[in-house]
């Protein structure tokens, strides 16, 4: 593939990029999961 | 009451069930983000295997693959950013999930908007040469982001959540503007960017049916990660600003202790600072 380097990074970049916003959120919401009791969380 | 009894599920000294500690996922969120895995897992599949390159941009179109929709799902976002503004701003409760609503898509709108221009600037250079110009499509979209940044830094600034609201709501109502002047500005400016392939305005599909479908799975996949993203922001939004509120309540209960019995007489002292931030709250 030509220019594979720069494709191949791109969707590299990219994925890194979602994934760390993925585990940025999901992180949070764990440790500020375990402060707020069950009945403050409107999606249980 | 607690029970001996095993069989039953566990109840604290009131007869409520305990606190599990979880956090943003539900049954739903699992469901989402599993789909997205397989949606992204199916987009490197076509976008990088089976897609076949183009006549004129060669393999360098694998990259419009993530690049077109993640400009459309940044555009989805900043709609909903919008609406959820103007849903709070003219609605009669102005309830606050409307503007962590608005928060939490426009900051995964904006990372969007930053991945489009990244992956816009690589394609650039693969195709026209250069990873910048100062085009009329490239430069609107640049001016897209600063705005948005802009937003989100107004809702860091001091004050009351309702205070954040207002002023986050007018900016997300205005800033959506922007939206029309980007995708129309190839057509209204001599533009070295293309015109749309797909949602031009003759309505035509000028593209392979392969290659549509590689970008139809881009979009289902970042259509998904989007929703997955922003019900849990929203999520972790609403046990931030609770946990503000407790804090706000802890310091004003001790500032009271502290005080001893409260004098009814006139109070010649200004504001102090905790006060005075909060004021709209009390």
């Amino acid at each position: 593939m030509e220019d594979a380097g720069f494709i191949i990074g791109g969707y590299v970049l990219t994925f890194v990029t979602v994934s760390f916003m993925s585990w940025r959120v999901l992180r949070a919401g764990k440790r500020l999961g375990k402060q707020v009791p069950d009945a403050d969380k409107y999606w249980l | 009451m607690t029970t001996t009894d095993p069989t039953l599920s566990p109840t604290d000294s009131d007869g409520a069930r305990p606190d599990t500690g979880v956090g943003t996922g539900t049954r739903g969120t699992r469901i989402i983000g599993i789909a997205t895995i397989v949606a992204m897992g199916w987009l490197v599949a076509f976008g990088l295997g089976f897609s076949p390159e183009d006549r004129d941009q060669r393999e360098s179109v694998r990259l419009l693959y993530v690049h077109v929709p993640t400009i459309w799902i940044a555009y989805l976002a900043f709609i909903v950013t919008a609406i959820a503004s103007g849903m709070y701003f003219f609605g009669k409760k102005h309830a606050l999930g409307w503007d962590r609503l608005a928060g939490a898509s426009a900051e995964i709108g904006t990372a969007f908007v930053a991945v489009t221009l990244v992956i816009g600037a690589m394609w650039g250079r693969l195709t026209w040469g250069v990873f910048w110009q100062w085009d009329a499509r490239l430069t609107t979209t640049a001016l897209l982001f600063v705005t948005y940044i802009g937003y989100l830094a107004v809702r860091r600034l001091d004050g009351t959540h309702e205070q954040r609201a207002r002023r986050s709501a007018v900016i997300g109502m205005l800033a959506v503007l922007e939206i029309p002047l980007v995708h129309w500005s190839v057509r209204l400016w001599r533009s070295l960017h293309q015109e749309a392939t797909v949602l031009g305005t003759d309505g035509d599909v000028s593209m392979d049916g392969l290659m549509l479908f590689s970008l139809f799975v881009g979009v289902i996949a970042f259509s998904l990660l989007y929703l997955w993203l922003v019900l849990h922001r929203t999520r972790v939004m609403a046990m931030e600003d609770l946990l503000d509120d407790r804090g706000l309540d802890d310091a004003l209960a001790a500032r009271r202790a502290e005080g001893g019995p409260v004098d009814s007489g006139p109070v010649n002292s200004g504001p102090v600072d905790g006060d005075r931030m909060q004021e709209g709250a009390l």
